[in-house]
């Protein structure tokens, strides 16, 4: 068990980043300008990240596991630090940087090192969709905006009542978000472990009611991962994005928080994926996203439906060179490592 | 529970309104009772307004202890308390002015009597637009742009009659002392103070509006 943990720790370190980063993007806004207490959100957030992850968790990371079956713990142990280590540097670097991107670039770099075939078409898939996702996320934001302009003018609710609205409404898109971020990142946190260790938690039984699987406990492990990230490092990231980068008014910060939060679901529930497909409506591909993406996506629509005054090009050259370089140096580092541990620590990684 | 306190909240706003349109009504017949020399009256006014004031201060205190306590975004408590206060204002120069007018008795002269009163009509108008600015700021802020367009109006419209009502009292010669020309430009420059106080609410309802569109 403690070799397991050990060798899970850097998928755990990955998920405490994510916990202290990308929870601010659903509860920057709403924390940094004191509509709700840090409290309030660091608990509805890591109940609802790892409701999310144990719930819906599983398809994103099926996705994951297409591009690369990495089957032995030390590998995967390998590839996440990779991951991790790439944001590490990025982020100290100032670049645009989303794990999802330097998850997918690492389990790359694990298929050259193992010289296994890359699945060309799911990688097209979850490129594509890194591409398509700030973009939904815009047009998302940009209709909840107009529907939200719309129904105020025909609501006429009292500037009072309305600011207490906006308050539950924030909490609900906020555990909305949380929901689906832990259902879409979770794949980051934990994706590559799946393979190969998930085998080593039996399932078990709680109350006879529910059933925990292997692969379950292993998305809770990462789930509380997060929230630890959360309660820990979250505050000064939130208060950051509250004060500085976006200023958002409470009732657009909803908009926002609520399109990037359905943009997520669409990329990570099961679900409604079967639903879209027995109703022969167009689905989306399981895909780990980036949340921070996808919410400069939303803000970006929103600011186009405003007028589009507020469309920053630098923004958006940011994001694209995330898109390309994140992959390419997470790859790199992923190959790298994989020959040290491999050579000089004599551990089996494929 | 949280709509409960909002809805009492809103009906105290509402009040508070109420009382800023009562006052400025009472107001202008205030002054008509003076120069129509109905003292009786006028006292009876001025008491009105005085009680009105102390009336929206506490609702103002009250309103205010229940926003910072329990309700409101911080963004937007700021800006209400903020309308509250200049609101406040308003009803406190009227309440002055008729104290003043107790005080020192100007005396009516016949040629401007018509003046001050059209003056004391068209400063109690501006207050009524910019109580109905403030109510479309809670609950329809498109519409708030249309009633600041009308305060604006009517305070340049009083500074119109107060620039006349000066000239007259200097340039006539039905007033002989220079004493009590003064004192009528003092009068005039009071009564019309209050349009200038119900344009100093428009110009931040202005700010608090382009801060609300979402």
């Amino acid at each position: 068990m403690i070799t397991i943990l050990i060798f899970l720790s850097s998928g755990l370190f990955l998920g405490w980043s994510l916990g202290a980063n990308d929870a601010a993007n659903v509860w920057g806004t709403a924390v940094g300008t004191r509509m709700i207490k840090f409290k309030s959100a660091a608990l509805i957030c890591s109940v609802f990240v790892i409701l999310g992850a144990v719930i819906s968790g599983a398809g994103a990371s099926h996705t994951l596991g297409k591009l690369g079956a990495i089957n032995e713990l030390a590998g995967a142990f390998t590839v996440a630090l990779s991951a991790a280590l790439s944001v590490f540097w990025m982020t100290k670097a100032a670049l645009p940087v989303s794990t999802s991107q330097a998850v997918v670039g690492a389990i790359i770099g694990w298929n050259l090192f193992s010289q296994s075939a890359i699945d060309m078409k799911a990688l097209t898939k979850v490129m594509g969709t890194w591409v398509f996702s700030p973009v939904l996320s815009a047009i998302v934001a940009a209709i909840l905006y107009f529907a939200v302009l719309a129904l105020l003018k025909v609501w006429k609710i009292h500037l009072i009542r309305l600011d207490g609205i906006t308050r539950v409404a924030l909490l609900a898109a906020g555990a909305f978000g949380s929901y689906s971020l832990g259902a879409n990142n979770i794949a980051n946190v934990m994706g590559v472990f799946v393979e190969s260790a998930s085998e080593l938690f039996t399932s078990f039984n709680i109350g006879s009611v529910f059933t925990l699987t292997g692969v379950q406990q292993l998305f809770f492990l990462g789930g509380a991962a997060i929230a630890v990230g959360v309660y820990t490092y979250s505050k000064r990231v939130m208060m950051t994005v509250g004060s500085g980068i976006y200023h958002l008014s409470p009732i657009t910060a909803f908009v926002v928080v609520l399109a990037s939060s359905i943009v997520l679901f669409l990329f990570a529930s099961k679900g409604l994926k079967e639903f879209l497909v027995s109703n022969n409506l167009p689905s989306f591909p399981l895909v780990p996203v980036s949340s921070s993406q996808s919410i400069v996506g939303a803000v970006i629509g929103v600011g186009l439906a405003k007028g589009g005054r507020n469309l920053n090009l630098k923004v958006l050259g940011r994001i694209s060179l995330g898109w390309v370089a994140t992959p390419l140096i997470a790859a790199v580092v992923a190959f790298v490592a994989l020959f040290i541990v491999q050579n000089v620590f004599g551990q089996i990684v494929f | 529970m949280l709509f409960n306190r909002a809805k009492s909240v809103e009906a105290n706003i509402e009040k508070f309104l109420e009382n800023i349109l009562k006052a400025s009504l009472i107001f202008e017949q205030a002054i008509k009772d003076y120069f129509d020399g109905n003292m009786e009256n006028f006292d009876m006014r001025k008491e009105e307004i005085s009680k009105l004031e102390s009336e929206s201060d506490s609702i103002r205190r009250d309103i205010k202890h229940t926003l910072y306590k329990e309700l409101l975004i911080p963004e937007s408590r700021g800006d209400v308390l903020g309308l509250l206060e200049s609101l406040d204002d308003v009803i406190d120069t009227s309440q002055n002015v008729l104290v003043r007018f107790s005080i020192e008795k100007p005396k009516v002269w016949n040629q401007l009597k018509d003046d001050f009163i059209e003056l004391s009509a068209v400063a109690a108008k501006s207050v009524e637009e910019i109580v109905s600015a403030s109510r479309a700021f809670f609950r329809e802020t498109t519409k708030v742009p249309e009633h600041l367009v009308k305060v604006h109006f009517h305070e340049h419209e009083a500074d119109k009659i107060e620039v006349r009502i000066m000239k007259k009292a200097f340039d006539g010669d039905f007033i002989e002392k220079f004493s009590e020309k003064v004192h009528m430009r003092y009068f005039a420059e009071r009564i019309s103070l209050l349009a200038d106080e119900s344009e100093t609410v428009a110009d931040k309802l202005d700010i608090y509006t382009i801060k609300r569109s979402i």
